[in-house]
Parts: C-alpha cells; sequence; structure tokens
C-alpha cells in the first residue's frame, strides 16, 4: 500500500540513518527501495520525499565520485 | 628568494602568463597567494594538493557547489578552503556590461575573485571561496536573478551556441531551446538523482560549435531536408577571386570551387564545370564544407529542425564515444513538447537500469539500442546503423518470426 507523504519522508530517512556510515545511497536507490517495498508509491512522490528532507535539512547531498543522499556530518576532508 | 621559483619562470615567456594574472590578484586576496604557493609546491611534488569533493553545498541544492580543500591547510591556510562555484551561464553566453560588473562585484567581495569564463559544461565558474561564503554569495546571486549550475550526478546546465542571435546557418532558435531545456530540468539539475551527469547542448548547424556531438549526452544538432540554397552568380564570383573564402576568414584569397569544395565533398555529391555549381541533395550528408567555405553563395536549406544524438562521453580506459544518432529528423517548435518527453523517457530508463558512474551513453552500448529504443519508446529508423552493410550477424527473436507468421516481414519494435 502506498505511503503517505509524511510516512514517505520518515521512510526514506530511516532508510538513510540506517546506511549512514555503511553505503552510501544515491537518490535513485532510495526510489528502488521504496518501490520494491511500496509498488504503487508514486514515483513523483519519492522525488519531493527527498526534496522536503533536503530542505529541512535533514539530509544533505554529498559528493563522493557521485552524488549521495546523507545525514548532515562533519566534512572529513576539512580542516576543523 | 621567491616563494614561486618554478611558477616564476612561467612568466618568462612572450606569451601570456597566468601567474602574472594571478600574482596581481595576491596583491589584495591572500587566498590567491596561497593559491600560487600551493601550485608552485604541487610542481615540485608531482602531485595535486586539492582533495575533491564532500558536503558543502547550499541549503536545497545538491548541485552547484564543488567543495575543494587543500591537504597542506597550515602550510597554505590561503587555500584551506576553496570552493568552486557554477553559476548558470544566459543562452548562448550573452551578458550586458553591468551583469558582469555584478557579477564580479559579487565574486571580489565573497571569494577569491579569480573566474573561470566559461568551464567547459558552461557555467560561469567562481573559483575558490570558504564554506562560510557560500551561502551569502548564493543569496547575493539569486537576489541580482542568477541560480547555480548543474554539477554531480545530475542534469548539467544546458548550453547552446549563439544560434539565431548572430548566425545565419542556425537551422532552429538554440537560445530558446536551451533556455526552455534549462526551465524544463530545473529539479533534476539541482538535486542529484541520476546514475552520473546528464548534459545537453545545442548547436545551430552541423557545424557544431559547440561541439555537442563529442561532449553531451544529447546533442541537438540543428540541421535541413531540403536542398542547400545555390546562388550561381556568387559562386562563379569565388571562383574568379571576387569573394574571399570562408567570408575572409581564410589565409586564401581565391577559392578554386572545383579542388577546394567540389573534390573535397565526402559524399562526392558535387559537381562544378567551371560555370555552374550542381548538388546531389539525396546524397548530402550535411557536413557544411561547402557552405562554410562559400557562405555568401550556398545557404542551408529552408525546412530546418535538429537531428537528435546520444551518448558522448569519453571514458578514460575505453576512450572517447561520439553521440549516436537516435532521431534524424525532428521539428524545432516551442515548447518543445516531443522533446521534452522523449528526454524525460530516456532518464527514466537510464535511471532504471544504469549502474552507479554509468553515462547514457555506456548503458546504451552495454544494454544495445533495441534494448533503447523499445523502452523509449522509439522508432529505430536507419540512420541509427551506425556502420550499414558492416555487420553480418542478425539475432532473431521469437517475436520475428511470429510476425513473419503473421504476414509482416519486420517486426514493430
Amino acid at each position: 500500500m502506498a505511503l503517505s507523504k509524511e510516512e514517505l519522508v520518515e521512510f526514506i530517512y530511516d532508510m538513510v540513518l540506517k546506511a549512514q556510515g555503511k553505503k552510501q545511497l544515491k537518490a535513485m536507490d532510495l526510489q528502488k527501495a521504496v518501490l520494491k517495498a511500496h509498488p504503487d508509491q508514486d514515483k513523483t512522490m519519492v522525488k519531493f520525499a527527498i526534496k522536503e528532507l533536503i530542505d529541512t535539512g535533514r539530509c544533505v547531498y554529498t559528493y563522493f565520485g557521485g552524488s549521495f543522499v546523507e545525514i548532515p556530518h562533519e566534512e572529513g576532508a576539512a580542516k576543523h | 628568494m621567491s616563494d614561486t621559483p618554478l611558477l616564476d619562470q612561467l612568466e618568462s615567456g612572450p606569451w601570456p602568463s597566468f601567474v602574472k594574472d594571478l600574482k596581481r590578484v595576491a596583491a589584495r586576496k591572500p587566498a590567491a597567494k596561497d593559491l600560487l604557493k600551493q601550485l608552485d609546491r604541487s610542481y615540485k611534488d608531482k602531485i595535486t594538493h586539492w582533495k575533491h569533493g564532500g558536503i558543502v553545498g547550499v541549503l536545497g541544492y545538491g548541485s552547484g557547489i564543488i567543495g575543494r580543500y587543500s591537504d597542506l591547510p597550515d602550510e597554505f591556510p590561503g587555500v584551506e578552503h576553496f570552493h568552486t562555484i557554477r553559476v548558470n551561464q544566459p543562452s548562448g553566453w550573452f551578458y550586458t556590461t553591468q551583469a558582469l560588473r555584478d557579477l564580479c562585484d559579487i565574486w571580489d567581495r565573497h571569494g577569491s575573485s579569480i573566474l573561470n569564463v566559461h568551464g567547459s559544461t558552461g557555467d560561469m565558474i567562481f573559483l575558490g571561496t570558504t564554506t562560510d561564503e557560500l551561502e551569502p554569495t548564493f543569496a547575493e546571486l539569486t537576489a541580482k536573478g542568477w541560480d547555480l549550475g548543474g554539477s554531480g550526478s545530475a542534469m548539467r546546465t544546458p548550453s547552446c551556441c549563439v544560434g539565431k542571435a548572430r548566425c545565419e546557418y542556425s537551422c532552429y532558435d538554440t537560445m530558446d531551446f536551451c533556455y526552455e531545456m534549462t526551465q524544463e530540468f530545473q529539479f533534476d539539475m539541482h538535486r542529484p538523482s541520476f546514475p552520473y551527469k546528464f548534459k545537453i547542448k545545442c548547436s545551430g548547424c552541423p557545424n557544431d560549435c559547440v561541439a555537442a556531438v563529442a561532449r553531451a549526452d544529447l546533442s541537438v544538432i540543428g540541421v535541413w531536408k531540403d536542398d542547400i540554397r545555390i546562388d550561381q552568380a556568387a559562386v562563379a564570383a569565388y571562383h574568379a577571386g571576387e569573394i574571399k573564402p570562408r567570408g575572409g576568414g581564410s589565409p586564401y584569397a581565391k577559392l578554386d570551387v572545383k579542388a577546394d569544395v567540389t573534390d573535397l565533398c565526402p559524399t562526392a555529391c558535387m559537381s562544378f564545370d567551371g560555370k555552374k555549381l550542381a548538388i546531389d541533395n539525396k546524397n548530402c550528408n550535411h557536413c557544411m564544407h561547402c557552405i562554410s567555405l562559400m557562405p555568401q553563395a550556398l545557404r542551408v536549406g529552408t525546412d530546418t529542425g535538429a537531428t537528435l544524438l546520444l551518448g558522448s562521453h569519453a571514458p578514460i580506459l575505453e576512450g572517447a564515444q561520439m553521440s549516436w544518432v537516435i532521431v534524424p529528423f525532428t521539428e524545432m517548435e516551442p515548447p518543445y513538447d516531443n522533446i521534452k518527453e522523449l528526454i524525460a523517457n530516456i532518464h527514466e530508463w537510464w535511471s532504471e537500469n544504469g549502474k552507479n558512474r554509468e553515462r547514457v551513453g555506456e548503458l546504451m552500448l552495454r544494454l544495445g539500442m533495441r534494448n533503447f529504443f523499445k523502452s523509449v519508446g522509439l522508432e529505430p529508423p536507419s540512420q541509427t546503423v551506425r556502420t550499414p552493410r558492416a555487420n553480418p550477424f542478425f539475432f532473431w527473436h521469437a517475436e520475428d518470426f511470429e510476425a513473419e507468421a503473421a504476414g509482416r516481414k519486420y517486426i514493430k519494435i
């Protein structure tokens, strides 16, 4: 069954949180995982759920040879 | 002794030196001084001292900021952070002097003052600022109507030649099309969600001034369907040396129409008897050689549009791949809904099947053109055959036999 917008945002956030430090997930990885668990989910809703996570600062885009969605963390490359 | 002895040597030649320019900037920007010192150190160590990537960006965007850090921050604190900002260029790179002043003032206030006009994707590149200055720079840019361009695994900023604004060869309005695509794919440009980068480049004619065929995942190259227009009197004038070839842009004063034009036609579809030029237009491959040599005598046809090609990229191991024709001819009428739909279908197919860091051209080769055409809903025209009559093998599918039994010679893909 398709998730509501709020449920979808939390579903994706949990995936990113669980993967943190273990696997970097691309936006498309998240979409595929959502559709696997909820085949009738609208793809566009997934895109906008990721957008909401980014816009609210709960997740950030990172670039390490490709663009990933991650939980905000300390910049490893920067000197602090 | 100088801090940059190796770089100093680059100032000694007769050519303009970027070192001289950077030293001028270094007089007012400490970052530029450390930039020079770190580069000199790299020349000595024969290794880069830059680290690339990371999490820097502006809120809401996953593109447009490229993180860059020095791996020797204690020695070169001015370039401890030296991030790049890509600013979405206007179509055709037309700026007013006021717009350029605005951009330079913003960058003087918030960054190193060093610009790259323009990067290979087409954006104006602001080189070198700190993490703290990213949001203020972005705020000032947007207040003046600018936006960031694409970077990372995203739609990159579409770019185009000057098109109809300054070129009579242009077979469609490249600037309008480029602008439309930039607006249409804003979401994908600022929020990376593709397996890798995706570039659209738009050239108005086969001269391909933005090198779309070699540099873009989707190359949109203007072309005509009807006959090349000929002004025989002007051909005679070229032959007599009354008009200089290439609009005067050639070292040669006089054109030998037979030797320089018709004999060099790649498909040998032209002939010149000393008085009259004839073109067998059916065999013309639109290379533009003749038109570029005699622009006052020959003009592109009037039934114009564009050819769409897909897949150019230059991977290090496999070597460069040029774009491959997927749509031989399409009308280029705003709002270009057919092309927007096709691009969306290509994105869908690529995102569904592509591996991490696999360009759409690599996927096309890996899964094959048949799979591509079926998936994006295109007919496979004969122009997509890269090397006609060169492959003795044909792989029949079960559907082909079923189609034959049903009385059709070929299946409809």
